[in-house]
């Protein structure tokens, strides 16, 4: 468990199978945050995917399988940590309904999910972080992603820690509750639907004129990024840990290399 | 009425081109959305009331058929008659044979999901009957030959230009130059016709929000008085409600009254909330002589067994629909069957089949807004998943669609291979992207880009930045 000559609480983090793929930055930056934080970062091997595109599409026997599997490759950490509250929603609260109650892996999921956090919530609810090393001069706004917030009441705690950067100003936007569209295979599934959602939020977006759309989950901000790319709009999207972490080297998210 | 929710996708392609559909339903965030907030929080016990209206209703359905017994007694006792029907044909064939029996030509209606679901009008014009509905909403939908597209508002996909052009085109023995300006203007045009119609009727029929056990009442809450009319004026009143409503008592149904109108409309009370028991007494001064409920069934007791038990709460509000942003995208007639939105995602494969209604409890993003207005906590996405999980079961679920689940998950089960994999779509994706940042394009996406950009991977994948960081460490002899 935690390093013994430190005291210092060890941290899995359960990077998300998009941020391994799409953007390893958010991982360092998540990395970054967490031992900022004065925790160690661990990063098992053996973890892929938290197993909702399963889960959600009705696939129980797969999803449990992954469950199993994610649950095992972090043994021994104090702390799960993921930049994702869909994610980590997924590992917190559906892992155990995914178990026969009364079972021993039931038991074992309640466990885990006990130490299970999406990131920012970990920073602020459990480290009790109130700054943050980051630093960025500008306008941001930031769009609340569903299963953070509904599923892990995740509303004022990155705007706690994004208010303590000197020089960022948060621009609050219309309807930043309301869902992207992304919704995973949905967005694939039902894409003139979901195509129309990211209207509305980009309309949102663009019209509380912030120099950066933030939020907590990779997902929606590939959606949103998406959606703000075909309209070449000239509004950046980062991972808001990217923000915290200070970890702006990378273009934002579905931006050319030429735009740092 | 035939269901077309097998066609989801193509409705839902239509709704969206469709601008005066548009153009109603941008309404809703301003309008009964805002209404129900202010309602909302001018109640500080609203959540209280919620968990109350909650285990309320676990109580009276898990105790269904004492209730049911109970109710059936008492509105024997009041002088009515219950007409129990497992299914929809059962329905209709009973309120037919009652509208026989009385000689009847002429039925008014006051609204009612449940006759929508029956397909009672449909049923009894067949029979030679006229019908004539009698909330504004409804009206205006007969006289278009639509169906609701939500279960309190059920014309909320018109706009009111729309009304106005139904009305001087239906209503043309009135003067062509008459003011249809105001909404209230157009309410009295249509008060002005139905009024004949409500003073001829010969069965008047009506839906239930609440059956009380204790007393034999039912319950209809209006904003239009029409309910009133409707049930009082004809020598006959059937109503036509389903088994799920249910409560054991006056007080209980009192409780859940306060939900219901604030979740609905943001009002604290509906204008009428209307209680009949039985036919008209000895000196009574009005009312029907008389009195028939009429209890469909119609799939609900199979569920009452089931995880989709919970779905039996609710009190039919429409918030659920009201804060979807699937439902206030493509509004309700897209989900091609009687019950809309998320509430609809769960009832309707339970009515007419997952088969038919298959599309509806995946077209979700499961954001979890509905639940979180319920006011009866129904968890519409996990009951959404449930369906989900039955239809996956039973091999409903596209074949293209369980290969690559399937696929995915087997890789996904071998992390060195997931990983390997990872790393080398990461670069081919960012090669193939060149310096854009994003696909205007991509093969399996299509649906995606054709409205949207994907986003380019970084290159490298995570586990391979944070090895090489490991490795750095190492070399370097920092722990960390």
């Amino acid at each position: 468990m935690s390093d013994p000559a430190t005291k210092r609480p060890r941290v899995g983090l359960f990077a998300t199978c998009l941020v391994d793929m799409f953007r390893p930055s958010v991982g360092m930056a998540a990395a970054r945050l967490i031992e900022y934080a004065d925790c160690e970062v661990v990063v098992p091997h053996a973890q892929t995917c938290c197993g909702q595109p399963a889960y959600n599409s009705g696939d129980r026997a797969d999803a449990k399988a992954l469950a199993l599997q994610t649950i095992a490759a972090f043994e021994g950490c104090d702390y799960v940590v993921a930049p994702s509250g869909s994610c980590a929603g997924m590992l917190k609260a559906h892992y155990p309904r995914l178990m026969d109650e009364g079972s021993d892996d039931h038991a074992r999921a309640s466990a885990f999910a006990a130490r299970v956090h999406e990131l920012v919530s970990f920073l602020v609810d459990v480290r009790g972080l109130s700054d943050v090393p980051g630093a960025f001069s500008g306008t941001v706004t930031y769009h609340d992603s569903c299963s953070g917030l509904r599923e892990l009441t995740i509303k004022s705690q990155p705007r706690t820690l994004l208010k303590s950067i000197p020089g960022l100003e948060l621009k609050e936007m219309d309807d930043c509750e309301i869902c992207c569209g992304f919704g995973g295979a949905f967005s694939v599934k039902f894409p003139d639907i979901s195509n129309a959602m990211v209207e509305k939020k980009t309309a949102n977006i663009a019209a509380a004129d912030a120099d950066i759309i933030l939020a907590g989950d990779l997902g929606c901000l590939m959606n949103m990024a998406g959606k703000l790319s075909r309209q070449e709009s000239k509004i950046a999207c980062r991972h808001v840990a990217e923000i915290l972490a200070g970890e702006l080297d990378d273009p934002p998210i579905a931006s050319s290399d030429d735009k740092r | 009425m035939q269901p077309t929710s097998h066609d989801f996708k193509s409705n839902a392609r239509t709704a969206l081109a469709d601008r005066q559909l548009q153009e109603a339903l941008s309404g809703i965030p301003g309008g009964l959305v805002a209404q129900r907030r202010a309602a909302r929080d001018r109640l500080p016990e609203f959540d209280d009331l919620r968990d109350y209206g909650r285990d309320l209703r676990n109580h009276a359905l898990q105790h269904l058929d004492i209730y049911l017994e109970r109710y059936e007694q008492a509105v024997t006792e009041a002088g009515g008659h219950v007409h129990w029907a497992s299914t929809g044909g059962d329905a209709c064939a009973a309120i037919l044979r009652i509208c026989q029996g009385a000689g009847a030509q002429l039925v008014t209606k006051g609204k009612s999901m449940v006759s929508e679901e029956i397909g009672l009008n449909a049923n009894l014009e067949k029979a030679g009957l006229e019908v004539v509905e009698t909330d504004l909403g409804e009206y205006i939908l007969q006289i278009r030959h639509e169906t609701p597209s939500h279960i309190i508002a059920p014309a909320i996909h018109l706009t009111q230009g729309q009304v106005e052009a139904d009305f001087r085109r239906e209503h043309s023995q009135l003067p062509k130059d008459r003011r249809l300006i105001d909404p209230a203007e157009l309410v009295d045009e249509a008060r002005q016709i139905l009024r004949e119609k409500f003073l001829n009727a010969d069965v008047g029929i009506t839906g239930a929000n609440f059956l009380i056990a204790e007393t034999g009442s039912s319950i209809i809450v209006t904003n239009e008085g029409n309910g009133d009319l409707t049930q009082s004026l004809a020598k006959v009143h059937i109503v036509i409600t389903s088994v799920d409503k249910v409560v054991p008592t006056f007080n209980d149904a009192a409780a859940l009254l306060r939900l219901l109108a604030r979740s609905a409309t943001g009002q604290e009370i509906t204008s009428y909330t209307t209680f009949s028991t039985g036919p008209r007494r000895a000196g009574d001064p009005d009312g029907p002589e008389q009195y028939h409920v009429i209890l469909l069934d119609n799939g609900r007791s199979e569920l009452l067994g089931t995880e989709f038990r919970e779905v039996l709460r609710c009190i039919r509000c429409g918030a659920c629909m009201n804060h979807c942003p699937v439902y206030n995208a493509v509004g309700g007639h897209a989900y091609g069957w009687v019950y809309p939105g998320p509430i609809g995602a769960v009832l309707n494969p339970g009515m007419i089949g997952i088969k038919e209604a298959g599309n509806l409890p995946n077209a979700s993003t499961f954001c979890g807004r509905c639940e979180s207005v319920c006011p009866m906590h129904i968890p519409l996405p996990k009951l959404m998943r449930h369906w989900r999980e039955r239809e996956f079961l039973e091999g409903e679920t596209p074949f293209v669609t369980r290969l690559a689940l399937k696929s995915w998950a087997t890789l996904a089960r071998q992390p060195w291979a997931y990983h390997a994999l990872s790393r080398l779509m990461s670069r081919a994706m960012k090669f193939a992207s060149g310096r854009h940042g994003a696909f205007t394009w991509m093969p399996f996406a299509s649906g995606w880009t054709g409205g949207r950009n994907f986003p380019a991977p970084q290159g490298k994948t995570f586990q391979e930045l944070w090895a090489a960081r490991e490795k750095q460490a190492a070399r370097t002899g920092r722990t960390q």
